[in-house]
């Protein structure tokens, strides 16, 4: 059988609700949070670049390259957060982390 | 054709197992290291799609960046993993619930979309872009566009990337006290006068500072 759009999407799908189950889950690793949004990002792009693909129209790759960059942007800020919160209180446990009352 | 299926299914189901494997690894570092896994396949998949370029700039700026960031930062922070895992189990089920409903919402949407949607949809992925001509490379197209266009989309880009590198820099930096440095400053500033003292020691002495 051929691999259509479909087939894409539904791995974009599961992917998108494995970041989804990933924040669930790991509520207290503030690491793996991050990861499952990356992992989220990357089914967007999956979504983004095959309908690019199958509509015939490039625009969805440039897209799918902005949506990189401000994936790439996200995490080098992140980080930085989590490691100047590493160094403030000595653990990342982000269930407590409430100094702004947030 | 059947090829491209079998090279489909296997760089789908990669794509799949390591990301579940990243969000169930006990150890953060094996986190990281299917994240790369996971990353690399779906790099495969837009092969497939005929998205070289956005391939080779996932696999550069993801496992070679973003990847290598995440396991620095990861090695570098002394925490304790176990502690951070309980509840694990906890939230198990309900997050299993919600992410079963929307995958299969999803997927419901997404085939009826592929199927009959309003969209004029190819049954291959083709070559495209702004005067596109048959074997015009990815890469080609997609500049074509990127340059005319969007190309102030494409200087925010790069504005937004200045920002968070200049965020990060900022948040990271410490001064520790009692480290000398060089202070440019001060070195332009001085003058005969203030660079230089007489002093007289006395026999035995030492002079102080």
């Amino acid at each position: 059988m051929s691999i259509g759009l479909a087939h894409y999407l539904a791995v974009a799908a599961i992917l998108f609700t494995i970041g989804v189950f990933g924040i669930f889950v790991n509520r207290k690793n503030i690491i793996v949070i991050l990861m499952s949004v990356e992992l989220i990002l990357l089914a967007v792009n999956i979504n983004l670049v095959a309908f690019s693909a199958y509509l015939g129209n490039v625009t969805g790759q440039i897209y799918a390259m902005f949506v990189l960059t401000v994936a790439a942007a996200e995490a080098a800020v992140g980080l930085a957060i989590l490691v100047t919160f590493f160094r403030n209180r000595g653990d990342i446990a982000v269930d407590d982390a409430s100094m702004m009352k947030g | 054709m059947a090829l491209q299926a079998i090279a489909f299914y296997l760089m789908a189901a990669m794509t799949i197992a390591s990301g579940i494997a990243v969000v169930s690894a006990k150890n953060p570092v094996h986190s990281v290291l299917f994240l790369i896994a996971s990353f690399f396949s779906a790099a495969g998949l837009f092969v497939l799609l005929g998205a070289e370029f956005l391939a080779m700039l996932l696999v550069v700026v993801y496992v070679g960046a973003v990847a290598v960031l995440f396991l620095f930062v990861v090695m570098m922070l002394d925490v304790d993993f176990a502690q951070l895992r309980q509840g694990f189990a906890r939230y198990m089920p309900l997050g299993g619930l919600i992410a079963g409903g929307l995958a299969i919402e999803m997927i419901v949407v997404s085939t009826t979309v592929a199927t009959n949607g309003a969209a004029r949809l190819s049954d291959t992925p083709m070559a495209m872009g702004k005067g596109a001509v048959p074997g015009m490379s990815n890469a080609e197209a997609i500049g074509r566009v990127l340059y005319t266009n969007y190309v102030y989309f494409f200087q925010a880009a790069g504005m937004v990337l200045l920002v968070a590198m200049i965020g990060a820099i900022v948040l990271t930096l410490r001064h520790k006290p009692g480290v000398k440095r060089q202070v440019i400053m001060d070195q332009v500033l001085r003058t005969p006068a203030t660079g230089m003292r007489m002093v007289s020691p006395k026999p035995g002495e030492g002079i102080d500072a």
